[in-house]
């Protein structure tokens, strides 16, 4: 019985052996938010090429903190670093897909698109500052639909995440007290008595959906799946819009990505008729120098093929592929940046 | 420790003797001595590794908490401010949602548990006790996550329809417990946290509770009967003393789940650094503050400040621990005066 379990047990460790010897996968780790397309995108690819992609969504903090300490091919985030900790860090970076953040309330007897909002009207609901449905500011905006007389419950993201750093992004750039008081960040102290957090977009979501006169801020795909009451937002231009993938892409096409070195550009307030003030997207981080040429090309490889190929399965879990014009960028970038030991560029 | 080490010692010179006075099996028992010998270390290796562990984590704690330590030395104590984006933390609002929270649960479940535990042991019929008892232990063995959810999506709602209306309309206005129940019924917060753990401890402290029960001598308890006591008075005067240390023990278990509980509390609490007195507003604990902020505290002041927060959770539970030892000797003490 022993000697049974003894084989056993070799034949398996042999076997998982074997498997980690042959398969070259390159393994990312970070931001949940890009996670199901990343995902998607691993699965397809790794049916055509036999590369498989292990992504772990552990987090964007966690994803810059696995690939400071080398633990990972490449690390993923929703909050871009910073140019010059980019450049202290040897590190480029650039975005793969797009999404928004929709602002979603919970009003009896209102339904999607109905109630319009401003940034300020936003930025004065999380500071606050409106505690009430039937504010006098709220009502001048919403001409013609009835909203109570309760009160605001504000809900945020508990966790630290890429959502709250582009909600309040935007927040900063609309409110110069929301910039003085609270700031921007992946998690912040949230100022308004209400405020209520939830874990992840779920909970969010479910703490939206329960609780009566709630706000709250989710990722476009949770409001659509869960069909939630989304608001229309005043953009730059002046226009209430709706969330929605022309809107996002509107938003990106708004953004001067040449001007922006190390791609930290975050797609909040930009500019356009059409465009979706509270848009973002989601970022790769890599080492310039790469140690393993082989193991760096095929991270390229994948994304590449992904800017290629995957925008149809993008657009079909609710993300906005970045627009050729950028991915030409990406591509320049990744020319210019990457280099092997020997200082020879790793993509031609 | 040293008097510990002393025992062993003392018995290993005794084993010698004997081997001695017995010298006409000299290979059999030199290879007994020996297993003996293994047997020892070995059993001695793993109390030690328990040792070796706490004071590892008491130390990584420290030392990865150092930095936040360092920044706001006691005032992390005193602070009730915690913004990641000025990097000023304090420790009181998961503090006081740990305690408050722990404290409702046992407030709740303490005589939940002793009513279980008695009905189980004394006056359930026979054929009941078995499928009931292992209900009880089930109920034990469903992971936190669960009742998280049960609380948020099927609890919270019927709390915030039915229960919190009401407690806001009868104890609203009382002088000063109507701080508790003030503001809006939202349905999650301190309360539902509390009594979400009321729900996961109870089993913990009803089995416990059950197992030492029975374990009292059935003639302590036909005394007392013959005497004229009443259930009441053989339970609360002959069964109660008897397994005071195993009650206090299964009371000490259930606290610890409930001091120590993430995922459920993280559901229901509502997740908000503000200190407010109502039970009905969101709030904190430590357990749940580190589940939510640790992958994603990106400064090294923010998750040192996290780290800090779990030490002061070590210390809670080591106090809690100390006092009902205390309390258990006190009691012990007295009992002799008395008698």
């Amino acid at each position: 019985m022993n000697c049974k379990f003894f084989a056993v047990a070799v034949f398996a460790f042999s076997v998982c052996a074997s498997g980690g010897a042959f398969a070259a996968d390159i393994t990312g780790a970070g931001a949940t938010f890009p996670y199901p397309i990343y995902a998607k995108w691993a699965q397809t690819y790794k049916e055509k090429t036999g590369i498989g992609l292990n992504y772990q969504s552990i987090g964007s903090g966690g994803g810059i903190k696995q690939i400071r300490a080398k633990t990972v091919d490449f690390g993923a985030t929703d909050a871009p670093l910073k140019f010059e900790e980019l450049k202290k860090d040897g590190m480029i970076q650039f975005p793969t897909v797009m999404g928004g953040v929709v602002p979603v309330v919970n009003l009896e007897g209102i339904k999607p698109g109905q109630v319009k909002l401003t940034g300020k009207a936003l930025a004065d609901i999380y500071l606050g500052n409106i505690r009430k449905w039937n504010d006098a500011q709220l009502a001048a905006l919403n001409p013609g639909v009835k909203l109570p007389a309760q009160d605001i419950t504000v809900v945020h993201r508990s966790d630290g995440s890429g959502t709250t750093f582009i909600f309040t992004n935007y927040l900063s750039k609309i409110s110069s007290d929301w910039k003085a008081k609270v700031g921007n960040s992946t998690s912040v102290s949230w100022p308004a008595p209400t405020s209520t957090g939830g874990k992840g977009n779920e909970g969010v979501a479910s703490f939206v959906q329960r609780i009566k006169g709630s706000i709250g801020y989710v990722e476009y795909a949770y409001a659509k799946q869960n069909r939630l009451t989304h608001v229309l937002l005043q953009n730059r231009g002046g226009r209430f819009v709706e969330p929605s993938a022309k809107s996002f892409q509107a938003a990106a096409a708004g953004a001067d990505w040449k001007k922006a070195p190390g791609f930290y550009e975050i797609l909040t307030d930009e500019p356009g008729n059409e465009s979706w003030p509270i848009t973002g997207a989601t970022f790769i981080l890599m080492y310039k120098v790469q140690a393993d040429p082989e193991r760096a090309r095929a991270i390229l490889q994948f994304f590449d093929w992904a800017y290629r190929e995957g925008d149809q399965m993008a657009l079909s879990l609710d993300y906005i592929p970045m627009p050729d014009s950028v991915v030409k960028l990406i591509h320049d970038e990744w020319r210019s940046q990457l280099k092997d030991a020997s200082g020879k560029p790793l993509w031609k | 420790m040293s008097s510990v080490s002393g025992t062993i010692c003392g018995v290993d010179t005794a084993a010698e003797s004997r081997t001695a006075s017995r010298p006409f099996l000299p290979g059999h028992h030199k290879r007994q001595s020996l297993y003996d010998l293994l047997f020892r270390g070995a059993t001695r290796a793993f109390a030690s590794l328990v040792l070796a562990l706490l004071l590892g984590i008491l130390l990584s704690l420290v030392w990865g908490g150092w930095p936040a330590i360092r920044a706001f030395g006691w005032g992390f104590l005193a602070s009730a401010e915690w913004n990641p984006v000025t990097e000023r933390f304090g420790a009181v609002v998961p503090v006081y949602g740990t305690l408050v929270t722990s404290f409702i649960a046992l407030l709740i479940g303490i005589p939940v548990s002793f009513g279980i535990a008695l009905f189980l042991t004394e006056l359930a019929p026979v054929w009941m006790r078995r499928p009931l008892g292992t209900a009880v232990e089930l109920l034990a063995g469903i992971p936190s996550i669960i009742y998280g959810m049960w609380g948020l999506f099927v609890f919270a709602p019927i709390f915030a329809e039915r229960v919190q209306p009401w407690l806001i309309e009868h104890f609203g206005s009382l002088p000063f417990a109507g701080v508790l129940f003030g503001g809006a019924p939202q349905g999650i917060g301190v309360l539902t946290a509390g009594i979400i753990l009321a729900i996961m401890v109870i089993p913990f402290i009803a089995s416990v509770m059950r197992d030492v029960f029975e374990l009292v001598p059935p003639m302590l308890k036909e005394s007392a009967y013959a005497l004229g006591a009443t259930t009441w008075e053989v339970m609360w005067h002959v069964v109660l003393p008897y397994t005071r240390i195993g009650a206090v023990g299964g009371i000490l278990l259930g606290l610890g789940r409930a001091l120590g509980e993430t995922m459920a509390v993280t559901f229901v609490i509502g997740n908000a650094h503000r200190l407010n007195f109502s039970l009905f507003a969101p709030g904190n604990s430590i357990a749940s503050a580190l589940a939510n902020e640790f992958t994603e505290a990106v400064g090294e002041l923010h998750s040192a400040a996290l780290i800090e927060l779990g030490l002061i959770l070590f210390f809670i539970t080591y106090c809690v621990l100390a006092l009902s030892k205390l309390l258990l000797s006190r009691l012990a003490r007295m009992e002799g005066q008395q008698s």
